[in-house]
């Protein structure tokens, strides 16, 4: 239980947020709260795989496009062309099925944003399970390269299959309701409510990987990430160990996907693009590869500042300068030893001058 | 199929394989010298092409592709000296992120020096519509230019490899490097020549190909995702291999655009590349012990 007490310091901080952005009628940045949230539960997770399990991927946006891109067909192509189908009346009477009306008052049918969740993060799952069992057995470049390949894959289905829209994504996804009146849906009303869902989803992510990296597997994931064969000598199951992280975090990433979707109401190819998956490494980087804290905070400050356009034209440019920065200069991350030492030493050496003088 | 439209995309798989193979060596002559992939080796390309057409403007085809490839190696040998040559036993994932952030940030510096058009160099030879005919199928005098320089830049490669002493320095550096230091042989130095004879190579590349498959600022990315296929069918560190590999994948992906729709043309060769190194992961013509020794 100790280990999540810093989650409460946090808690009061997302009220906190909340509270001063009513406060001062600044709810907009609820909005870029909220998308950042979501973005760094993918963060979070992949930095459970990069720094604990010393897997880098480079198709993390990938995941996210397969949790978004199938909950948001799902939810938006009718099957009402379909109604004989075997399946569909089959779907329909078990009541995985919505109709309504689409903008210009079609009748639509389609499949509930439930159901439609459920299946997109199964998916997403499954196809971590069967890239990850060939894919873990590579190391270094090879690994890197091969999920980026995996990547590139991904972005060109969706750029090239009809059924996820092309090059205009999908839109008109509607809104995802939970339970108890909540639902994950881009209206101006439910801007405080959608806030707190993110983040509730965020925290519940946070537990749970924090509870996990101390458990047996989390500190197996370490032994993995010091040295694979002796890690592999002291009876750890590396490779099961490996996959079962990948599988979380395509996991998290395709969670994270299906609510952004239905937050934005919409998912383009852009999320799917090879540099989302290397702006999330680049975040984890910065925040410490094996610091989870220190992936959410630059995850959600990160996303913050890019979503608020604070970098401009200069978007990209400023997240390869700070990958390259913190590589060179803190590879542990902002939030490093090192740092925290170098600045340790700076206080300590003044507080001696301040010595000497006196 | 007829056997002019089978020599035309034989020719198409030759042309594009040719350059994917002077990718492919420019990332084995980093990854002989540090064992380090540099995953910024597409935007050499990039350079290459890009600052040509610039200089066109101010002299002569010849002298702006000479001074593009130039200034080109300059680029690599200070994104050496600047990024990696300072650092002290870096792990592969720190290099990895870090050549990933330098292919970034010469992507974003090419976007906002020359914009996000499409460009070209004009055809050494003739116009778009000049051919030359061969075997009955129709190809670009561009097409030649391409595959001899490309060939011309390997067997230089060779004979700078085996006879010059700076080549022999640099392939003694590549099998054992602390052996070659106490040698004599400044390792350091050697690196930051390995970046700049593959910026070079890249550049030369870009340029040639240029008005064949023309020039942009983001061209990098695919290209280094090709070049390092290729790199590794061919076996990580053998130059014999990447050209071969590189025509290989150069004609199949001529011959899948009858096959399948052109916007899954890349997702070929990234499959392969997949399948080859889940089946094969020291590559189609490496060896097994060669690869087991290396440090990943």
């Amino acid at each position: 239980m100790k280990r999540l007490l810093p989650v409460l310091p946090l808690l009061a901080c997302v009220i906190g947020v909340q509270l001063l952005c009513s406060a001062t009628d600044t709810l907009y940045y609820l909005t870029q709260m909220t998308m950042s949230a979501y973005y760094s539960l993918l963060i979070i997770a992949l930095c459970v795989l990069m720094g604990y399990a010393g897997q880098i991927s480079l198709g993390h946006a990938g995941f996210f496009a397969i949790g978004g891109y199938i909950s948001a067909a799902l939810t938006t192509h009718s099957l009402i062309p379909y109604g004989d189908n075997g399946l569909v009346k089959f779907l329909d009477s078990s009541g995985m099925l919505l109709s309504g009306q689409s903008l210009y008052g079609e009748e639509l049918l389609v499949v509930s944003p439930g159901v439609a969740c459920v299946v997109a993060v199964f998916t997403a799952a499954v196809i971590a399970v069967f890239i990850g069992i060939p894919v873990l057995k590579l190391k270094g470049h090879y690994l890197a390269m091969a999920t980026l390949g995996f990547g590139i894959i991904i972005y060109r289905v969706v750029l090239a299959v009809e059924y996820f829209g092309e090059a205009d994504g999908l839109s008109e996804v509607p809104a995802f309701p939970l339970f108890a009146g909540l639902s994950v849906s881009g209206n101006f009303v439910d801007r405080v409510q959608n806030y707190y869902i993110a983040w509730g989803v965020l925290l519940l992510g946070m537990i749970l990987l924090l509870n996990l990296i101390d458990s047996r597997v989390g500190r197996g994931l370490r032994g993995v990430h010091g040295s694979e064969e002796a890690a592999d000598a002291m009876g750890v199951n590396t490779s099961r160990y490996k996959l079962q992280t990948f599988v979380l975090s395509a996991v998290f990433a395709a969670v994270a996907g299906v609510f952004l979707t239905h937050y934005n109401g919409g998912i383009g190819t852009s999320e799917a693009g090879v540099m989302k998956s290397v702006r999330y490494v680049a975040i984890v980087a910065v925040g410490g590869m094996a610091n989870l804290w220190g992936a959410l905070l630059m995850g959600v400050v990160l996303n913050f500042l890019s979503l608020r356009g604070v970098f401009g034209s200069y978007d990209d440019a400023v997240f390869g300068l700070i990958l390259i920065g913190i590589m060179l200069f803190a590879p542990n991350g902002i939030l490093s030893i090192s740092v925290r030492y170098h600045l340790l030493r700076l206080l300590g050496k003044n507080k001696q001058d301040d010595g000497k003088e006196a | 199929m007829t056997s002019e439209l089978f020599i035309q995309y034989l020719l198409a798989g030759i042309t594009y394989g040719s350059i994917y193979a002077i990718v492919a060596i420019g990332f084995n002559i980093i990854y002989n010298a540090t064992g380090i992939i540099n995953f910024a080796q597409g935007e050499f390309v990039m350079f290459g092409g890009m600052i040509s057409i610039s200089l066109l403007q101010f002299m002569p085809l010849p002298i702006a592709i000479a001074l593009a490839v130039i200034l080109t190696m300059l680029i690599g040998a200070l994104i050496e000296i600047c990024f990696i040559r300072w650092l002290k036993g870096p792990s592969v994932l720190r290099l990895i992120i870090i050549t990933i952030g330098i292919s970034i940030l010469s992507r974003e510096v090419a976007v906002h020096i020359w914009g996000e058009s499409i460009r070209s160099l004009p055809y050494f030879v003739g116009n778009e519509i000049t051919s030359i005919p061969v075997f009955g199928a129709r190809i670009s005098p561009q097409v030649l230019w391409v595959v001899a320089v490309s060939a011309l830049m390997v067997v230089a490669l060779g004979i700078f490899f085996k006879t010059t002493s700076v080549g022999r320095e640099m392939r003694a550096c590549a099998s054992n490097r602390k052996a070659a230091t106490l040698c004599g042989i400044n390792t350091a130095n050697m690196v930051t020549l390995s970046f700049i004879l593959s910026a070079g190579m890249g550049a030369l590349a870009g340029c040639v190909m240029s008005p064949i498959t023309y020039s942009q600022y983001d061209m990098g990315t695919g290209l280094a995702i090709k070049g390092f296929t290729v790199a590794i069918l061919g076996g990580l560190g053998s130059a014999g291999g990447a050209v071969a590999a590189g025509l290989l994948l150069g004609v199949i992906e001529a011959f899948s655009v009858s096959v399948v729709p052109l916007a899954f043309q890349d997702a070929i060769a990234i499959t392969i590349l997949l399948i080859i190194l889940f089946i094969r992961p020291q590559g189609l013509f490496g060896s097994k012990e060669a690869s087991a020794l290396k440090e990943f």
